[in-house]
């Protein structure tokens, strides 16, 4: 039932908005959506967390301590972001970046996309998470294009090509997924069921398994930004309007890195070797590398911002793939973190570049005099993205840091070395723009800062303490990963 | 499976053969209109086997897939990219990035290598079709060489959408097709995502007068 509202409500809300996006109130019918989809999926968690896993619409649907917390934090920064999104477009729209026509398609996509990212979380079946994957690219394509500059349309089209190059990799690796489960499972239509597959996982035939997940890695990884997938996040987040930015890093990186982990499971169980994990760690430390020597390079911040992106999807792929419930645990942490770190981030990233008049880093000077809340905002949430303490992020990169040491002592002196080189890179240039003179103009509307703070106060909490319930909720989903 | 019907697999494989035919033949054709024909042909090529096999097989539901294919891919897909480049007005010829001859090439070094990648997937298939998997594999990295050779915008969807039809005769050589309410989404994803490149395309031409994709590369990392 709540599963349903979950599901039912951003749908709804796209369609609304699809008709009413343009009028005077849609922001707040927007951000009304979101906040009853979130209602929704607290009180879907409540009965998750004291029932245990659910099972609905014949096993359509499953979620279990793995998904549900990653539908909780969804819906929360999907409504964090609609309220930021209120100020945020009124105030493009009244520098002539928009029309009604196209604020309305925002929402309505906005909405969309929620529905297709919840969508891909909670369903059972594999088939159908590969559909709302596919739907998710296609719902924000026109939103990556809003502006219709030049650079977004670029932008926008290396999204769909790449992204659909990637994702038919996908489907071809869920086809072999198939493949095999279908001499187990028989032709009922349940041979896509996860948690059918997950039963039967060390009777699939190995070979097809692991050549299914090398498609199935390539194919969603491409969505997760992995390196050398990488080369549309980039642009798709610099071009963009910033609550699509946000949502984009902060949410669909990782809607599409549980794709991986799910079938990461199940290969484990096929195979009994480390092949899935070995591949992960591959590609999760090379796009670690790569991102942070490409981050000081950046001349956009929120280009730079997507660059930090890709180094912490590296990060928590590298953590997914070192596996154990130690590295599991980290790796769901930092997820959480980050994607609140990040979305925060991109909210003050947004405010600055609209009084600054521009994204680039050397135009964006003094942030700290002009508007000490949107200055300060991005200060701390990028000291908390680089893992400073006493941030949520020092916690799980230290946790990572532990593990690797014991599991993989190679690759800690790699882990250290890339971190480092984010930090010098990131640290200098926030500081350039938070400190110094200034002559931006004020905004016509007062930003919506609240979301940044709220988001930089969830992170803090979780770095100075995880409340026992969601400490074992994050036990319980990386015992299930393994 | 059994050998009383080998007139009907051969007709099976004699399909995969022109699928694979079409695609070499959509690699080298530089018209937009005649290579929007040959993505209907694929399509109907697609259909008609999908057709056989569920005859073959008695799978009832590939007859509604085939029935989708016929729908979708043989008349719907290419009546919009007809009206698109008829409203866009691209006539032209495409200029490859690389000539044919060479592009020829590298094809059939794709197709050795797909058939050595799905030869030990085959043989764990027990469809009748089973052999065809490698020719299904062969037309996706295909289509993949003719996105990544054209340099305007409509032939590389068209490239985009015959990779499609090669993933769905894949699944149909592998596992006679995916579950309904999978194929369904597929379908549905593939719509949308045509409706929403035809959007795409006005954006484009709008912006740069030109439907020529090397319009697209002002973002690079300097």
């Amino acid at each position: 039932m709540e599963l349903a509202a979950v599901l039912a409500l951003p749908l709804l809300g796209g369609i609304v908005l699809a008709f009413f996006g343009h009028r005077r109130r849609a922001a707040e019918a927007n951000a009304a959506f979101s906040l009853a989809t979130f209602v929704a999926a607290v009180i879907l968690t409540a009965g998750i967390v004291a029932h245990g896993p659910l099972r609905a619409f014949g096993e359509q649907f499953f979620v279990d301590s793995l998904n549900v917390f990653l539908i909780a934090l969804t819906t929360f920064v999907g409504f964090t972001t609609s309220l930021f999104s209120r100020p945020y477009m009124r105030i493009e729209q009244e520098h002539g970046k928009l029309t009604p026509g196209r604020l309305r398609l925002f929402h309505s996509m906005f909405q969309l996309f929620m529905f297709t990212m919840l969508l891909a979380l909670s369903t059972n079946n594999l088939g159908i998470l590969w559909v709302a994957m596919e739907a998710a690219t296609l719902t924000t394509v026109l939103l990556v294009s809003l502006y219709r500059t030049p650079a977004s349309l670029e932008a926008a089209w290396k999204y769909f090509i790449l992204c659909g190059v990637g994702i038919a990799q996908a489907l071809f690796g869920t086809i072999l997924l198939y493949l095999a489960a279908e001499r187990v499972l028989g032709r009922e239509g349940t041979a896509l069921l996860w948690t059918q597959l997950d039963a039967v996982k060390d009777q699939l035939e190995p070979t097809v398994l692991s050549l299914a997940f090398v498609f199935l890695l390539v194919g969603y990884g491409t969505k997760v930004g992995l390196v050398p997938l990488h080369n549309w996040l980039p642009d798709a987040h610099a071009e963009g309007p910033t609550p699509v930015s946000a949502v984009l890093s902060g949410l669909l990186l990782n809607v599409a890195l549980y794709a991986v982990v799910r079938c990461k499971v199940l290969t484990d169980g096929a195979l009994e070797s480390d092949f899935a994990g070995n591949l992960m760690m591959g590609f999760g430390l090379l796009s670690l590398v790569v991102a942070a020597f490409f981050l000081s390079r950046q001349k956009d911040v929120k280009r730079m911002f997507a660059y930090s992106s890709i180094e912490h999807m590296g990060i928590i792929t590298f953590a997914f793939g070192m596996g154990g419930p130690l590295a599991s645990f980290a790796g769901l942490l930092h997820m959480t973190v980050h994607s609140l770190t990040k979305s925060a981030i991109f909210f003050a990233v947004g405010h600055a570049a609209q009084k600054a008049g521009s994204q680039l880093v050397d135009d964006i000077r003094g942030l700290i005099k002009a508007n000490p809340t949107v200055g300060w905002g991005l200060l701390l949430g990028s000291l908390a993205i680089l893992g400073m303490p006493p941030f949520g992020v020092f916690a799980s990169e230290f946790l990572i840091l532990t593990t690797a040491m014991q599991q993989q002592p190679w690759a800690t002196p790699v882990l250290l070395v890339a971190l480092g080189v984010a930090f010098a890179a990131i640290f200098g240039k926030v500081q350039q723009m938070a400190f110094g003179d200034t002559q931006v103009r004020p905004l016509p509307h007062p930003p919506a800062i609240l979301p940044v703070f709220v988001h930089l106060a969830l992170v803090l909490m979780l770095g100075l303490w995880i409340p026992p319930y969601l400490a074992e909720w994050y036990r319980q989903a990386a015992r299930f990963i393994g | 499976m059994t050998p009383a019907l080998p007139l009907l697999s051969q007709i099976i494989n004699l399909l995969a053969a022109v699928l694979l035919l079409l695609s070499f033949a959509m690699l080298t054709q530089r018209r937009i209109l005649s290579l929007i024909n040959l993505f209907a042909l694929q399509g109907a090529v697609l259909c008609l086997s999908t057709v056989v096999v569920a005859y073959t097989t008695g799978q009832t539901h590939l007859y509604y897939s085939a029935l989708m294919t016929l729908a979708l891919k043989v008349l719907l897909l290419p009546w919009i990219l007809h009206r698109l480049i008829r409203r866009l007005n691209v006539k032209w010829d495409v200029e490859g990035l690389v000539n044919i001859p060479t592009t020829m090439l590298i094809g059939i070094a794709l197709v050795i290598l797909a058939f050595n990648l799905a030869l030990p997937i085959s043989q764990i298939a027990g469809t009748i079709t089973r052999a065809t998997l490698g020719i299904a594999l062969a037309a996706v990295l295909l289509s993949f060489l003719m996105m990544i050779t054209r340099s305007k915008a409509v032939p590389q969807v068209i490239g985009f959408l015959s990779m499609e039809n090669a993933l769905f005769f894949a699944a149909t050589s592998a596992t006679y097709g995916m579950p309904m309410v999978v194929e369904l989404g597929i379908a549905l994803d593939v719509l949308v995502g045509m409706i929403i490149l035809g959007v795409f395309f006005f954006q484009i031409r709008e912006q740069f007068d030109s439907l020529d994709i090397r319009h697209l590369e002002q973002l690079r990392e300097d």
